[in-house]
This record gives C-alpha cells, structure tokens and sequence, in this order.
C-alpha cells in the first residue's frame, strides 16, 4: 500500500470515528436529560426511582400518540408531555410515596418495583410488543458540517435537551423554590426548622424529575422506536450515567450521559451494537471503584 | 435445625413440623401442575433464604444475584456438556467459582466504602455485564442458548439429576429445608450476632472490635455458594439456559421478592413469602385467563399492584404480623 493510500484510508476512519462520536454526544445529551430527573429526585428526595425507564417509555408512547392523532412533532409535543408528567409526577409522590422517605430501601425498592412492573406491562397490554416508531418528514435529513454529517433529529433533540436542562438549571438557582428545594437537599433538618414545607417541596421535586422524564422520553421519541422492551435498559441507564457523574450534580448527570452515549456510540460501531453497554458496564464499575462519588459530584 | 427448634415456641413448632409434613405428603395428593408450582415455591424459598443471609442479616443489598444463580448453572451445564461432569461433581466447581466472583464485588465494593444503593448498582453492573459477555460466548452457545439434552439415558439417570417432577421436588425440598436450618444455625452463632450488630450500626460493631469487612464477607461468600447450587438446580430442571433470561435483572429482582415480603432477616420470611408470591402469580395466570383477558402482560399487571399492595400494608413483611396472629412470639424477630 503506498503512503497515500494508507493516509486516505486513516483519514476515512478518523472522520468515521469523528463521527459516531459526534452522534453519541448528541443522543448522549438527551440521556443526560432523562438521567438529571433520576439525579434530582434522588438529591432531594431520597428514593431511588426504580420505575425511570418505564416512565421514560410512557413518555415515548404518548409522544408516538401525539404524533399519530394530532401530527404534532415529538419537538413540540415534549412541551405538553413534560407538563403533563410533571402533574404525575406531584400526584406520585404525594400520594404514594412520601409515606416512604426514610424508610428502609428495600422497601421504597419494592414499592417502585411494583410500580415498574405495572407500567411496563401495561404498556405491553395495549401497544403489543411491537416497536412504534415516529416517522418524521425530516427523519433521514442531514446537515453537512465540513466532514461531519449530523442527523437533523439528534441536532434536534440534543438542543431540545440542553434547552431544558438549562432552564432547569435557571430555576434551581434564581428562583426562591428551586433554592427552598436546595435547601431540603442539603440539610433536611435545617430546611424543616425554618419552616419550608418539605413534603410539598419533594412533590414538586419529584414532579421536576418527572418533567425531565417526560421531555427526554418525548426526544427519545425521535432517535429510538418506543417499544416496552426498552424500559429496564433505560433504568440501568439512568442509573449509570447518574452514577458515573456524581449523584445530586446537575452538570454531572450531563456529562454522565455525553460520555455513556459516546461509549455506546464507538462500541456499536467497532464491537457489536449488542455489546454496547457492556462498555457501559464497564466504564460504570470502573468509576465506582476509582471515584465513588462520580466523576462530579462531592463526597457524601 | 436444634438452633431452630429451641427458639420456637411449642405452638410454632408444632406448626413447623406440619408445614413439612405436608410438603412431604405433598406429592401424594398432588397432580403434575400443583407439583410444578410447589417446585418453584421450595426454589424461590431457598434463593430467598440464600439472599436473605447477605440483605437481611449483613444489611448489605444485593440487586445482582442472577450473576451468582447464573455461574451455578453455566458452569454445571458446561461441565456436563463438555466434560461429561455429572452435577453432583459439578456443584462443588460452580460453588467456588460463584463464591469467588462474589467475593471480588464484595472486596471492590466494602474496600472501598461503596454502600447501600452504591453497592446495589454494582452489584447489578457485574451481573449486566456478565450477561452480556455470555451472549457472546460461543463455548456456552452464545445467546442461542445452551441445552441440555432431553431424553436420552443420562436424561432419566437420577443420579445426574434427570428425571421426572418427583426428583426435583424433593431435592428442591431438601435445599430449601436445610437453607431454613442452617439459616436459623447462623442466626444463633457468633457470627450471626455480629451480622446483626454490623447491620444495625456499622461504625459501632467496629468500635466493639467486630471486622466489619470479614463479617461481609462471610455473609457474601455463603450468600453467592448458596445461589450456586439453585443455579445447578435450575439448569438442570429447565434443561435450557439463555443468558437474557438466567442473568437478567428481573431474575435478580424475582428472587428477592418473596424474603421482603415475607420478613426480612427471618428465617421463616423467604418461605412464607415464597408461598404468597408463586400460588399468586399462578392464580393470576388461571384468573386472567378464565375471564378471557389473554393479552400478555395481564398477569404482571397485577402482579406489580399485589406488590405494592402488600408493601403497603406490611412494610415490615408478612412473617413478623402473623406469627403474632398465630402467637408464636419467637425470638426470630
């Protein structure tokens, strides 16, 4: 092989790789949308939401029906879909779970279990298990960017995504809620003594996660087909990334995601598609042993 | 089993003994379905028990035991298979091998202070990970599945654990009774005081001189052994082993449902649990089908709302408020 061949043939798989990088960084920040909802919910409240990616597909499918009935665009309908499931989301924890902060885990585990069963299978019961997928006019569209082609879904939704995760930001820390929700997450007793109603607090908190699931489900629309199969993977991969970037870190839970979709990304394309998230696995277990409190997040 | 029995009071003894009686004399009165069911009620009984010993009694959770199940049977099967290993030999190479990869989580995680919900998650990680790398192993058939052959003399031969409902009955039946023995054993040694004690408060027991780690240690190395054998067993009663199914997340999930509900960190919890949860799901299947609801997913339905229905109800499980119902105050909690 001459020099120049070689040269030709490296500088195709280095703009392949720049590639599916770039596609796992978007993909990866609607991830990191879905995974802040786990992180709030968690920092706050306590309980870890064992039924995330069942939300999350809920999510899906109403943005599949919205889609179906009205023709609306999962862009748009992820406005609706994060209000409505912000509404769940406060009914939830008022009514069903705020009898179990501070309780024992397992218990909070099988009450969210038990949750996460009903949901999945539910789903299964009136859609099948057929994937549903949202066939966009713009699905195959493409923006050419030097020697980057970016699907015009991902750009999408990955702006969609950071939108939300940064007017979320904008709320926790410029508005008097969003700081008496602070509050509870750093010292529960503290916030209690100068008279914040917690309970109401960590409804709304769990409401605000469920926004996050709501819009990040409604993008996930666009890239993924819903399908109730789908659900337990998208709770381990919450909890992944969560972990990998710091629990109760906002720009963790980002970041978390960014690189969880850049690691499923190159393992699909230079393993197999169905290896990818052993790397996850992989990338989970090592930030557990070297850096426990996540790659942003503060030490308990 | 004498641990046990000098715990408990005369009316629960009397109750204990008729518990297994009946289980004995089950299979005389029993058809081939109802033996079925019961077979699966002693497996969830005895993987309770099992993953009781570590969430229990060392407070330590465990959301990955498909990974410990799963060695337990791939490696009976594979040696059965490949090296015509029968599984009587084979349990005792899935037990180590099992054991050892539950002591690499637990010294992963207990070396490095990662705990409750932390520990769960990795806990979960190996096993996803193990799943997966099986799905792509060819010497254990990848994700096509590993089979056991059907028929055939080795098939019918007892000793190599082939036969009909009957066999699996009883040696389920043993397992699940020694697991409620040896449990009750532990409960009452210096060990298992020292679980307690570490359960309870951590910083404490190792203030009074308790290694908190060994204690872990010890609850994680049984805890994995244990699961190894249901693993054999179950590779050898379904006879076909798929990855996506005998490492899943839900296999973790199912195992650990009857001891929560049943009563954690009781010796009875795991079996009366099992006895709620298996005829449960069994009549759900038998309701939805008599009342025409034949879309899948029906049963789990219900199924998750029973779940959440008892946690309700019984946060601390059903174990502790009936055997108060039956006045049986024994010290086992």
């Amino acid at each position: 092989m001459s020099g120049d061949a070689r040269a030709g043939v490296l500088g195709r798989m280095w703009s392949i790789s720049v590639n599916v990088v770039v596609q796992g960084l978007l993909t990866g920040l609607v991830y990191g949308l879905m995974a802040l909802g786990l992180s709030v919910i968690f920092g706050v409240v306590r309980v870890v939401n064992f039924a995330h990616g069942e939300l999350t597909v809920v999510a899906m499918y109403s943005a599949f029906l919205l889609f179906q009935t009205l023709g609306l665009d999962p862009l748009l309908a992820s406005i609706p879909i994060a209000a409505a499931f912000f509404g769940l989301g406060y009914l939830l924890q008022s009514l069903l779970i705020n009898p179990f902060v501070g309780r024992p885990e397992h218990e909070q585990f099988i009450l969210l279990v038990g949750l996460a069963i009903l949901i999945v299978n539910g789903l299964l019961m009136i859609f099948g298990p057929d994937a549903r997928p949202v066939s966009l006019a713009y699905g195959f569209d493409s923006y050419l960017v030097g020697p980057l082609i970016l699907d015009k879904v991902r750009v999408f939704a990955a702006v969609a995504a950071l939108t939300f995760a940064c007017g979320l930001f904008a709320f926790f820390h410029y508005t008097r809620t969003g700081t008496a929700i602070r509050a509870c997450a750093d010292n529960l007793l503290g916030a209690a003594v100068v008279g914040l109603n917690v309970k109401r607090l960590y409804a709304l908190t769990f409401g605000i996660g469920l926004a996050c699931v709501g819009a990040a489900g409604a993008l996930m629309a666009t890239i993924a087909d819903a399908a109730p199969g789908l659900a337990s993977a998208y709770t381990l991969l919450a909890f992944t990334i969560v972990i990998i970037g710091g629990l109760g870190s906002m720009a963790g839970a980002l970041l978390g995601g960014v690189l969880i979709g850049v690691s499923e990304a190159l393992a699909g394309f230079f393993a197999a598609p169905s290896m990818k998230s052993m790397f996850s696995f992989a990338l989970l277990i090592a930030v557990l042993v070297l850096r426990p409190q996540g790659l942003l997040g503060r030490r308990a | 089993m004498s641990a046990l029995w000098a715990d408990t009071p005369p009316r629960g003894r009397v109750l204990a003994a008729l518990l297994l009686a009946a289980f004995l004399a089950a299979p005389l009165f029993a058809d081939r379905y109802l033996i079925s069911v019961l077979i699966l009620v002693l497996y969830f009984a005895y993987v309770g028990q099992a993953w009781n010993l570590l969430m229990g009694f060392a407070g330590q959770l465990s959301l990955g035991h498909a990974l410990y199940l799963g060695i337990g049977a791939y490696v009976a099967a594979a040696l059965w298979i490949h090296f015509g290993v029968g599984p009587w030999l084979g349990v005792f190479a899935a037990i180590p091998i099992a054991a050892l990869g539950g002591a690499f989580i637990g010294w992963l995680g207990w070396r490095f202070s990662i705990e409750g919900v932390y520990f769960a998650l990795l806990t979960i990680a190996f096993a996803e990970f193990t799943r997966i790398g099986f799905d792509h192993w060819d010497f254990t058939g990848a994700s096509a599945g590993f089979f056991l052959p059907i028929g055939g003399e080795a098939a019918a031969q007892w000793w190599n654990l082939g036969g009909g409902p009957l066999l699996f009955y009883y040696v389920a039946l043993a397992l699940a009774t020694g697991a409620a023995a040896l449990t009750a054993g532990l409960r009452r040694s210096a060990l298992g005081y020292r679980w307690l004690a570490v359960r309870e408060d951590a910083e404490a027991a190792r203030a009074l001189g308790i290694n908190v780690f060994r204690a872990r240690m010890a609850a994680m190395l049984i805890s994995s052994s244990m699961t190894a054998v249901a693993g054999v067993f179950y590779a050898f009663y379904y006879r076909n082993l798929f990855p996506a199914q005998v490492f899943d997340i839900g296999r973790s999930i199912e195992l650990i449902l009857a001891p929560i509900i049943g009563g954690l960190g009781t010796v009875f919890g795991p079996i009366i649990g099992a006895l709620i949860l298996t005829p449960l799901g069994e009549a759900l299947i038998a309701a939805t089908e008599r009342l025409g609801l034949d879309a899948p997913g029906t049963k789990a339905v219900f199924y998750g709302l029973a779940l959440m229905v008892i946690i309700w109800l019984r946060p601390n499980g059903v174990w502790p408020w009936l055997a108060g119902v039956l006045g049986i105050r024994s010290k086992d909690r």
